[in-house]
């Protein structure tokens, strides 16, 4: 791995393990506290309260699926105008080519549509996923972070990390156990 | 009276007590990773893939053929295909209720059965979208119009008719749907991959999971989207039957042509899905043994849906047969009452013992609370609405505007064999989910559990 020569301390972090929800929290909240930023929590179901305690609020989802829904709009106006104007004019009934209460439903479909879409791959890409590998994994007991433990992790980019005095402010905090994270 | 007191009412949990995080994991994930299976499973499974086979051979028949083999004819044009179509699609829409506006509505409920529930609206949707592919005898012309693309004849679809509207809805409502689903396995399917201890299990769990790991920032983009994709699916739902219902309500023909069609079609497709959620849920609970995660309260639960809906519906018969009187539309008085006591009384007469009158008995709490008694009650609405379908699509057809074109229908062998098809094609795909995918929402669970609450409030039950 090249990201092991580039990291000072040669490690990815510090992972401290924690058995309840509201430890981890707690234990977040003064991490980030102690003014460090390159932390991150796992958790096997979400926890609003941890979040919150590492600072992370994103809010561009929103913008990304109301975007994907203008654009699921303006699609089905100009498909059907455009079909039913220019392309294959076709006199229904008499009714005006741009009889435009008989496109509402397509229109509100592909808007529905684009907007489900948007917010999937929104939320896909902005997670960074498909991530089929993170150092994270290397440690053993992380696969219980998808079954019922809860883990808090200190990145060694942080300004404040030492691996040190790091791993001593974690045991600090409750945690179970506090494990080095290789790259 | 003076200063009442306030009455206290403590719902069931919705799970039974004792369960941790790690025992709901087991629980629910075991199922999938186990190598056994209960042997019921073998036996729906094979069943299933039976009656699918007979589907394969209905198929391939009409397809050299034509729809000549089929019970359609003037003057009633369309007849199993459209039935079962509207069945089946109503069908998947009580997994989306359950799943996007019960959850926006906050019902905790929910979090027990909107995984299978969702997967039953998939599958429902799947067997619904067989019929209007096939309807024509010749699939392979139907892509020209209903899609719009650049084709050799430079012909575009026609935006104008109910019929592209019903292509887009229902092929929008697919979509949705699965992409709900896939969302709401990500963290399980990383679950399923942290406990597999065979390596291509672990590897083809792992590559679905997309290698979740249950970091704060995902969880807090994945609840954002998580609701704004119940936010909406809940007009879609909506909508989809609504356009359905469009494909009777915007033609003239007496029976079709009523502005009650739009709700009714949607509170009886949520009618008909609770019917069938119940007819899954009872028995799987049983089988697996999740009567800790799918309580007698849920079932209740579902048992008021049911009758709540089944009320609408019949609102929407007696609305029905009003405007058939009250409109003094001779066609449309003649049509209500031939409805009722004309060739096919039988089925109008079943169909309102079905839909109206046997779900009155889960105002009795017994029955409500008793899986038996549901489960007869879910089957019998089952067949009921599929009735109610017939009823719409038939009666209103085969009476037509001059009796010279009187005529009447009958499914053929056929028709039979494409429409029970169909239920095994769901039976095998449903089963083959259960073997594959964690029937119960995980990582929603574990929400549930004592374990996760943060404050210590009293009586921290938020979802009555």
């Amino acid at each position: 791995m090249d990201t092991a020569h580039t990291l000072p301390s040669g490690i990815y972090g510090l992972l401290a393990e924690f058995d309840d929800p509201k430890a981890l929290v707690a234990a977040a909240k003064r991490t980030y506290a102690a003014g460090y930023r390159k932390i991150d929590t796992f958790s096997p179901y979400p926890i609003e309260e941890a979040w919150e305690a590492i600072g992370h609020h994103d809010r561009r989802l929103s913008f990304i699926v109301l975007a994907g829904g203008i654009t699921g709009l303006l699609t089905g106006v100009g498909l059907q105008e455009w079909v039913h104007e220019i392309a294959y004019p076709v006199n229904i009934a008499g009714k005006p080519l741009n009889s435009w209460p008989q496109f509402v439903p397509v229109c509100f479909e592909l808007t529905i549509l684009f907007a489900a879409l948007a917010a999937v791959i929104g939320m896909i890409v902005l997670n960074g996923l498909p991530q089929p590998y993170h150092p994270a994994f290397n440690v053993e007991r992380f696969e219980r972070a998808s079954r019922d433990k809860f883990f808090l992790i200190v990145e060694s980019d942080d300004p404040k990390f030492d691996r040190k005095s790091t791993a001593d402010f974690l045991k600090g905090l409750n945690a179970s156990e506090v494990t080095e994270v290789e790259p | 009276m003076l200063n009442p007191k306030p009455a206290t009412y403590e719902p069931a949990p919705l799970i039974e007590p004792g369960h941790t995080f790690a025992s709901i994991s087991d629980k629910i994930g075991g199922v999938v990773l186990s190598t056994k299976q209960p042997l019921s499973w073998f036996v729906v499974i094979s069943v299933g893939m039976m009656i699918m086979g007979m589907l394969g051979m209905a198929i391939t028949w009409l397809l050299l053929k034509g729809t000549g083999i089929w019970g359609v004819n003037i003057p009633v044009g369309w007849g199993f295909a459209i039935i079962n179509f509207v069945w089946w699609i109503g069908i998947g829409h009580a997994g989306t209720l359950i799943s996007a506006i019960l959850l926006l509505l906050k019902q905790g409920w929910r979090t027990s059965i909107n995984r299978f529930a969702e997967g039953m609206t998939i599958f429902a949707v799947m067997c619904a979208g067989l019929f209007p592919l096939i309807h024509t005898g010749r699939p392979w012309l139907a892509a020209y119009w209903l899609f719009p693309y650049p084709n050799s004849m430079s012909i575009w679809p026609q935006f104008r008719s109910p019929l592209i509207w019903d292509v887009f809805a229902v092929s929008t409502y697919f979509t949705v749907s699965l992409l709900f689903w896939y969302v709401g396995l990500i963290p399980d399917l990383a679950t399923l991959r942290d406990k597999a201890r065979n390596i291509w299990v672990k590897r083809a769990y792992g590559a679905l999971a997309l290698g979740w790991r249950g970091s704060a920032r995902h969880w807090q983009r994945y609840e954002h989207i998580y609701l704004l994709l119940a936010g909406l699916s809940t007009p879609l739902v909506l909508s989809v039957h609504t356009v359905v219902s469009f494909d009777f309500s915007i033609g003239i023909i007496p029976g079709w042509h009523a502005t009650i069609f739009p709700p009714y079609f949607v509170a009886g497709a949520i009618y008909a899905g609770f019917a069938m959620v119940l007819t899954l849920a009872i028995p799987l609970r049983k089988v697996y043994g999740m009567e800790d995660f799918i309580t007698m309260r849920h079932l209740e639960n579902m048992g008021k849906v049911t009758l709540v809906t089944g009320m609408i519906v019949a609102y929407g018969y007696v609305s029905e047969a009003f405007f058939g009187w009250y409109s003094a539309n001779k066609y449309e008085g003649f049509m209500i009452w031939n409805r009722m006591t004309g060739p096919y009384w039988y089925m109008y007469w079943t169909l309102v013992f079905c839909n109206i009158l046997t779900p009155q008995w889960l105002w009795i709490k017994r029955v409500r609370t008793s899986p038996f008694g549901l489960f007869a009650v879910a089957m019998v609405v089952n067949v009921g609405m599929w009735l109610e379908r017939f009823v719409i699509v038939v009666t209103s057809l085969h009476r037509d505007f001059l009796p010279s074109s009187w005529g009447m229908y009958y499914g053929t062998i056929w028709d039979w064999m494409t429409f029970v098809g169909t239920l095994g094609m769901f039976l095998t795909l449903f089963f083959l989910f259960i073997r594959f995918l964690p029937m119960i929402s995980i990582f929603e669970m574990r929400t549930m559990a004592p374990a996760a609450k943060m404050h210590d409030a009293p009586a921290g039950n938020e979802a009555h």
